[in-house]
């Protein structure tokens, strides 16, 4: 009888100490959020990006790309907004298209590293022991050897595999994926077994609760706040790893535009010094979309992470 | 006796996402000279706020001295200015605090920290300021004098510490020295060391003492006077003997209840019910009467005001209204 | 402390091996080499050479043998340039360091200098305009921001050279040496400092902030302290404290060049002849090169660590 009206307690304590505080927290922090202007404004530019890349082309008359040799290396006009290239195409409808590509590169590199960060992260300080040595000592190697000079091997690998030019940029995320695990795998981790070692987990162990209600219930929902936080900033990363590889040729390769390979018009000197319209808007739209993932992303921890927050 | 410092409806608020907090709400208060003067009360009661608002220490923007008069030596030290009332602190008014541990500069040697202030308001040398420094070391009990003053904090115990913050403290002769919680961190037989050498230091000098305290105990051992405050404003005080004797508003009697008493064995430790309210959602009322066991209709709609009682004992309480008035 | 040391050291070259082989590995993985990708060669001329340079001997047999030489010094011998790795690293390395030791300087001070005084004034205006650039400093993607300096103050105003250390058949000497390579210097450094700054302003900026919550600098101000002595003598040593440091993780930026960078601005560096040798498959160098880079960045942590341990008094005893 004891035990059983012990454990109703139990539960009703937990549903009443948990679930709502959980989710006011999580209300609290979106209010936060939102009366943050820079953060929001980044928030915005983010949004206006996306829409831009992904449905402005719908709505361009040059979206089929069609080579054009009577209006090649046009500069910008009321017809063509950004000018035209060498090829007589659009380069504002050539720039959200590319836009596509960079940002799903950049946004689906770091959902793969994320979560093969997370697991392995979570694994490897909810193990310990030899799983916990394996992980993290290849994450250290990982971390040991440069990873521009890495990147450029495996980009040179891909040329030299003749992949075509519409699947390379899935191997640019895997590549880009794999360079940023370790550091991923290693925060998680520390988290982790720092969670573990706070009073509300000794709470869950004295209550008994088993290890897989440990894992998903207290140790998960307390890293999320600060995995949001660092994939969103991750995304920068990604996007301007991935320009700088395209932009030497060893990322994804023309005909698939993204801002990186169109950047590389500047190693045409005649391009480079008379058609600046063909380079400066991509290393713009680099520059302005990761800056404001840079500032929704701290405007984020702000909110999420006030242990962070200096 | 002469006043040394005289606070006039003192108001510091500190503004907060969610509204300002009236951390300090019209208090005033005075200290006479050569006198120990001790604010009372739990955390958050604005004891502290209202020692930084004396030191213009309170920081701006969160929060801010919003009204008053800080009579000093004829000032008023919230109208001066910025660099005038620098040279009132560390010189006419000092001020130790809670953690010794961390209150002294881990990357600067001890002897420094006590030559700054000498250097700084007595135009002291440098070879004067050390000599002056060593003496006083001496001064506060710690022997090998020159060699702590070329000692790091870390390389120290709390007790010393606390001694070398006494040691700067006094180091300019100052009129007044304000301890915010000088012995809370401490173990019980530091605390009487320290208690005893501040007393010994204001015998000897006739240095004025303002004394913040959660802590009956010290209160009983070194006060003239006690100030008891509550939730910003100050409830109740009066000299200690008499305070702790007749002690009026239920708060303090609550106060002097819940502290155990030496050789007296209680059946069960009493204990004010009840939280110190949200300082955010203070409305006009008397601020102890939910916890209190005599509240009136009266004291939740309206504050009661500060009445003189008897001699120096003042009160703030609706309870005492009538008796005034009638009698 | 010795033991803990120890043990670091014993890491540290297990992990310089794993690396080595994966290095290797993942060189050898490349197809193509300096022979096959060159044209002028016929094919009986291309496996004579492929046999003196060993590059037809299985992967593990020339794995060991690049090992065994590197133990002996020997980093093995550039194909493109005929000369050994290391004298070339030799050669080109100091030019690196000149533009990695100028930027990190410029990039150490302005981030003190912005970073103690943006937290001195939080939430100011200037805090507000710094942290705006701090983000955006974070955000520039290098080799652009090359590019379009290049393009505005060499290409457009012509105030600067666009590329190079010095210009085309100078032989300048003396002053005129010196100023020229100065010139040449300007925008490289101007962009490795605006890429570093950002991060490291940051840094700068919370720590203080930290420091500034202290209650030993409420003790300073208490004992009637002016504020400039606040600042400079009881925080920002503290603050600078902990970013000692960081001292060991520019190790390998400071003699690894910058791959981007130097490409971008022609500048005779280490990064640069890396990407020279990077089009002509010139492993023994790329290999020496990427090792060395490894080798740096393993020495610059553990230098970090000690670093750590030996600069706060706290923990000197």
């Amino acid at each position: 009888m004891s035990s059983i009206s012990g454990s109703v307690t139990k539960t009703e304590a937990h549903q009443a100490a948990v679930t709502p505080i959980r989710s006011s927290l999580w209300r609290q922090a979106l209010h936060r959020l939102r009366k943050n202007k820079l953060a929001m404004s980044g928030f915005i530019f983010i949004v206006f990006m996306l829409l831009a890349c992904f449905a402005g082309p719908l709505f361009s008359p040059y979206a089929d790309n069609k080579i054009n040799p009577a209006n090649m290396n046009a500069a910008p006009s009321l017809k063509h907004w950004l000018g035209t290239d060498m090829l007589g195409r659009d380069v504002l409808t050539r720039l959200l298209q590319a836009g596509r590509i960079s940002l799903t590169v950049g946004i689906a590199s770091m959902c793969i590293s994320v979560i093969l960060g997370s697991i392995l992260g979570a694994v490897a300080a909810y193990y310990r022991g030899i799983v916990d040595q394996i992980i993290m000592r290849v994450a250290d190697l990982l971390l040991t050897i440069p990873g521009l000079p890495i990147l450029f091997i495996m980009g040179a690998l891909l040329s030299e595999w003749k992949i075509p030019s519409e699947y390379r940029m899935y191997i640019v995320m895997l590549m880009l994926s794999f360079i940023g695990w370790p550091g991923l795998a290693r925060l998680v981790r520390s988290q982790m077994l720092s969670i573990r070692e706070r009073e509300f987990m000794q709470a869950a162990i004295v209550l008994g609760l088993n290890d897989r209600r440990k894992l998903f219930n207290h140790m998960i929902p307390n890293i999320i706040p600060l995995l949001i936080v660092v994939a969103t900033l991750s995304i920068g990363g990604a996007i301007l790893s991935e320009s700088v590889l395209s932009f030497f040729g060893l990322g994804v390769m023309p005909p698939t535009p993204t801002w990186g390979n169109m950047i590389d018009a500047a190693n045409n000197l005649i391009d480079f010094e008379k058609h600046p319209w063909l380079w400066i808007p991509p290393g713009v739209a680099i520059f302005t979309t990761v800056i404001a993932i840079n500032i929704f992303g701290d405007g984020l921890r702000d909110v999420l992470d006030p242990k962070q927050k200096k | 006796m002469k006043n040394v410092i005289e606070i006039d409806h003192l108001s510091t608020y500190f503004y907060t996402e969610e509204g300002a907090v009236k951390a300090v709400n019209d208090v005033s208060l005075r200290v006479r000279e050569g006198e120990t003067v001790c604010i009372v009360g739990e955390s958050g009661c604005g004891k502290s706020v209202t020692a930084m608002s004396v030191m213009g220490l309170v920081e701006e923007p969160a929060g801010k001295v919003v009204e008053g008069k800080i009579q000093f030596d004829g000032r008023d030290l919230l109208s001066l200015h910025k660099n005038e009332l620098r040279h009132v602190r560390g010189n006419d008014i000092a001020m130790i605090f809670q953690e010794p541990m961390s209150s002294l500069n881990p990357v600067l040697t001890i002897g420094k920290q006590i030559m700054e202030p000498l250097m700084e308001h007595q135009r002291m040398n440098k070879k004067q300021a050390r000599m002056r420094a060593i003496e006083l070391i001496e001064m506060v009990g710690i022997s090998r004098p020159e060699q702590i003053a070329d000692s790091y904090p870390h390389q120290l115990s709390g007790g010393m510490l606390q001694r070398i913050m006494i040691a700067i403290a006094i180091s300019c002769n100052p009129k007044l020295l304000i301890a915010d919680e000088p012995t809370t961190a401490l173990d019980v037989t530091i605390q009487a060391q320290i208690l005893d050498m501040l007393r010994q230091i204001k015998a000897d000098s006739n240095m004025s003492i303002l004394l913040i305290t959660h802590d009956l105990g010290v209160v009983a051992e070194i006060a003239d006077y006690v100030i008891v405050m509550y939730s910003g404003k100050i409830v109740e005080e009066g000299d200690v003997v008499e305070l702790f004797e007749n002690p009026k508003h239920p708060y303090t009697q609550g106060l002097l209840r819940s502290k155990p008493i030496m050789g007296e064995r209680q059946e069960e430790l009493y204990s004010i019910p009840g939280q110190v309210p949200n300082p955010l959602e203070l409305k006009e009322s008397c601020y102890f009467h939910d916890r209190c066991e005599h509240c009136m209709a009266i004291c939740q709609t309206k504050l009661p005001y500060l009445r003189d009682v008897a001699g120096r004992q003042k009160v703030a309480c609706w309870l005492y209204e009538e008796v005034v008035e009638h009698v | 402390m010795s033991t803990y040391l120890l043990r670091r050291f014993l890491y540290m070259i297990l992990i310089l091996f794993a690396a080595s082989l994966l290095i290797f590995m993942l060189y050898a993985l490349m197809p193509g080499d300096f022979v096959s990708n060159n044209m002028k060669l016929t094919a009986e001329r291309k496996a004579e050479l492929r046999e003196i340079y060993g590059l037809s001997k299985p992967v593990m047999e020339r794995y060991f043998n690049w090992m065994n030489n590197a133990f002996h010094g020997n980093f093995g011998y550039s194909l493109a340039q005929q000369k050994p790795v290391l004298t070339l690293f030799n050669e080109y390395i100091w030019n690196s360091f000149l533009l990695a030791v100028t930027s990190t300087f410029f990039t150490w001070l302005l981030a003190v200098i912005i970073g103690v005084i943006a937290a001195y004034k939080q939430y100011s205006w200037f805090d507000t305009l710094v942290m705006i650039g701090i983000f955006a400093a974070m955000s520039i993607p290098s080799f652009f921001i090359g590019l379009f300096l290049i393009k505005m103050f060499a290409v457009d105003l012509k105030w600067l050279p666009p590329g190079g250390m010095l210009t085309t058949g100078s032989n300048a000497t003396g002053m005129e040496f010196v100023r020229e390579v100065v010139d040449h210097m300007m925008l490289p450094v101007i962009v490795m400092t605006l890429l570093g700054v950002g991060s490291l302003t940051r840094y700068f900026r919370s720590n203080m902030l930290d420091v500034i919550r202290q209650d030993y600098i409420r003790t300073a101000r208490a004992k009637g302290m002016r504020e400039r002595v606040v600042l400079y003598r009881h925080a920002l040593k503290n603050a600078m404290l902990p970013a000692i440091t960081l001292v060991g993780f520019e190790l390998p930026g400071l003699f690894g060049g910058s791959l981007i960078i130097e490409k971008i601005f022609n500048w005779p560096g280490i990064g640069q002849l890396y990407m020279q040798s990077f089009t002509v498959r010139d492993y023994p160098l790329l290999m020496g090169f990427t090792m060395f880079i490894a080798v740096l960045t393993v020495i610059g942590t553990l230098l970090s660590d000690i670093l750590y341990h030996a600069a706060d008094p706290r923990v000197r005893l």
